[in-house]
């Protein structure tokens, strides 16, 4: 089996800890992980602008860096989902197909391809995980409270895994945090708004960290606790996952 | 309704403002949603009846033609007269040609999203009739003189101490006094006058059946009943849309409508009117308004498939945190993004923008309308009609150039985190809209890129 993995831009630039936790995660867990260096963006910021005929450029590069592999992992859910739902190409239909199929989210990938059931992570913290509206609505990582369904959740099931960590419950389990790529410069007051009270779901109910599949959600909800000088951290779900015993 | 030239941005961010307000406008939302959920938990067929209203209303929209002439010749036989209007214009001269006829000057009406997509309450006074708006809530914003906020609780931008004070000012009642009870039986007393002195009602539809041609309008209050039935005339005002084939079909959308609208069981009345009484006349006005041409929308006529039940407004975290007036347009909310810019693509080519596309709508929609792609989609439809911000299409286009060249892509990252400078959703509004109330990302010492190839010998 192998496996490509893509970090989207903004964790490549940003959030390289998330990246390497990712790659080092799956390679513990024995996958043969290569990260092709010529990948950029999924081309996401751009569809949900509006500007999806923009996206040929990252739709071709992405099918060129990873349509060898069996399966590309990503700790992303949003960037999984644009590439699931968007990618296309008019000179490389067949192979855009089939980017679209084996394209997954590292949480996902973990529970339903590697079917994770033990694993050797110890976090000793309270932790809040926030359920990002892509990942949860978009891929189904997790139970909806909106709909009439059993329970499940993807990342908790992984969380539940890693010794004295203890996930508080929230108020609103799958509140959306307001970023919403462009949206969180385009329509600022609600989305600060929006990202003010997810965070508060979390302090209020003792979380020392805040996690989640998706940096994106993070890096937003990171940028409010700590202008509000906050000590809880965010972490990426791939980072607690791979966190050493110590 | 249309508020100057401000966008949904810019009236949310007067909307948040006041920062207590929003969160009681959130959490009274939010506690509408929570029952809904758990109305909708009480039947564990839930779903399988979305799946149903989804599929009836597939139906009616590929039969529409059929449906409607049904609908009509059987309303005609028992005794309705039916009269077609192709937009709101034409719906509103329909509606005061009735009344002229009758010489009506002043009248009765209940609550009807249609009549607000129209404006019709507008046209009547510029033509000297009055219209008493009998729903409570739309009493409320009347007096206030106001559009309402939302589809099913048109005042639910209004607390309770304001609602006080103009029931002082036009009921007369004590200053001060905000007691919900003592408010409403205040209410009741004046809205009982008009019905009793007034000739004419007008009613929403709220289903209508082609099968039978009676149609159903529900109301908590009972005051589309009141005024219909106290009336010489009844007016009812229907978007084409709201046929359904049989009457066997109703229960599945009773059972849905109250339920995802307030967490309700059923409405309080579901009242059935089929023919005039004696010396009554009845007059059912089937409205196009832009209708037809979304059906042809292939990628949005699933939108026509709207019960107006309200769920996806409560549910969604943007609404509730900008309030419905920020949309400018007559039906707020995701539903409202996406049924608006059909009828004038420029005035609201901001509404599909104002969402995060988390979802939520389209979960708990009854109807099962895919809301959140739908409102992707207008966005790529409205950029490429050319109703974009042109700043944002030339940072776009920047954008994609640089993503589309790995080699340039590395080395803008390199001098000092290339993302963090030109990713337009970091900078490019304003004064960077990211850093007013965030802090950035701190950067790090190299990208993965770079850690990896230091790092990683496959
Ligand atoms: S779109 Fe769906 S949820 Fe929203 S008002 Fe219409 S029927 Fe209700």
């Amino acid at each position: 089996m192998t496996v490509g993995l893509f970090i989207p831009c903004y964790i490549d630039q940003f959030y390289p800890n998330a990246a390497i936790a990712t790659l080092k995660l799956l390679q513990k867990l024995g996958v043969k992980v290569s990260y092709p260096l010529q990948q950029t963006c999924c081309g996401q910021p751009m569809a949900n602008s509006g500007f999806e005929h923009l996206t040929t450029g990252c739709n071709e590069l992405f099918i060129d860096n990873f349509a060898a592999f069996d399966y590309i992992v990503s700790p992303s859910g949003s960037c999984v989902l644009h590439i699931k739902d968007h990618l296309h190409s008019d000179g490389q239909a067949e192979k855009a197909n089939s980017v679209r199929k084996k394209v997954y989210e590292l949480t996902e990938f973990l529970t339903d391809i590697l079917k994770v059931e033990k694993l050797t992570a110890r976090f000793p913290y309270k932790v809040g995980m926030h359920q990002s509206c892509h990942g949860q609505r978009g891929l189904m990582m997790s139970q909806m409270t909106e709909l009439v369904a059993p329970p499940f959740s993807k990342p908790r099931q992984l969380l539940n895994m890693v010794k004295d960590l203890e996930l508080v419950e929230l108020s609103r389990p799958d509140e959306c945090c307001g970023f919403g790529g462009t949206f969180c410069v385009a329509e600022e007051a609600v989305s600060v708004k929006m990202g003010k009270d997810r965070v508060a779901d979390h302090l209020n109910h003792g979380a020392q960290y805040i996690t989640a599949a998706d940096m994106s959600c993070l890096m937003h909800m990171e940028g409010i606790l700590r202008r509000q000088n906050s000590q809880v951290k965010v972490l990426h779900i791939a980072e607690i996952l791979n966190a050493e015993e110590v | 309704m249309i508020k100057g030239n401000k966008d949904h941005a810019a009236l949310a961010d007067i909307f948040n403002q006041d920062e207590a307000r929003v969160d009681w406008h959130d959490e009274t939302l939010w506690f509408v949603r929570a029952k809904r959920d758990k109305a909708a938990n009480t039947l564990s067929e839930w779903e399988a009846l979305r799946e149903n209203a989804s599929q009836i209303k597939d139906n009616v929209l590929s039969n529409l033609h059929d449906y409607l002439s049904e609908f009509e010749s059987n309303a005609q036989q028992n005794g309705v007269i039916v009269h077609w209007a192709a937009d709101a214009a034409e719906h509103n001269q329909i509606v005061l040609s009735i009344l002229k006829s009758k010489e009506i000057s002043r009248m009765v009406k209940s609550k009807s999203m249609l009549t607000e997509e129209c404006h019709l309450n507008e046209y009547l006074h510029q033509n000297g009739v009055e219209v008493i708006d009998t729903d409570l809530g739309e009493r409320i914003v009347q007096l206030a003189e106001e559009p309402p906020s939302h589809i099913v609780l048109p005042c639910i931008h209004k607390k309770k101490e304001e609602i006080g004070e103009l029931f002082h000012e036009h009921l007369g009642t004590p200053k001060g006094a905000s007691d919900p009870q003592l408010l409403t039986a205040a209410a009741r007393v004046h809205l009982r006058e008009k019905f009793l002195t007034r000739r004419a009602a007008i009613t929403g539809v709220n289903f209508a059946i082609a099968e039978t041609g009676e149609f159903v309008v529900c109301t908590n209050e009972g005051n589309a009943d009141m005024g219909a039935h106290l009336s010489e005339v009844h007016i009812a005002c229907m978007g084409i849309e709201k046929i359904i084939p049989k009457r066997a079909n109703l229960s599945v959308f009773l059972r849905l409508l109250a339920r995802s609208a307030t967490g309700q069981p059923i409405t309080t009345y579901s009242s059935h009117f089929r023919t005039p009484r004696k010396g009554q006349e009845m007059h059912l006005i089937l409205v196009d308004n832009g209708r037809t041409q979304q059906l042809g929308r292939a990628d949005f006529r699933n939108s026509l498939k709207c019960i107006r039940c309200g769920a996806c407004m409560n549910t969604c975290p943007v609404y509730r945190r900008s309030g419905g007036h920020s949309y400018h347009t007559a039906i707020a909310g995701p539903i409202g993004a996406i049924l608006a810019p059909n009828l004038n693509m420029k005035q609201y080519a901001d509404l599909p923008f104002a969402s995060t596309l988390c979802g939520s709508c389209t979960n708990v929609c009854p109807v099962k309308i895919n809301i959140h792609e739908q409102l992707y989609k207008w966005r790529q439809v409205i950029v490429k009609e050319g109703y974009a911000d042109p700043k944002k299409t030339i940072a776009m286009k920047a954008m994609e150039f640089t993503l589309s060249h790995p080699y340039i892509y590395r080395n803008a990252g390199k001098s000092g985190r290339w993302v963090m400078k030109n990713m337009p959703f970091l900078v490019n509004n304003k004064l960077n809209a990211w850093y007013t109330q965030r802090d950035m990302p701190a950067p790090p010492q190299q990208s993965f890129r770079e850690w990896y190839k230091k790092n990683n010998n496959e």
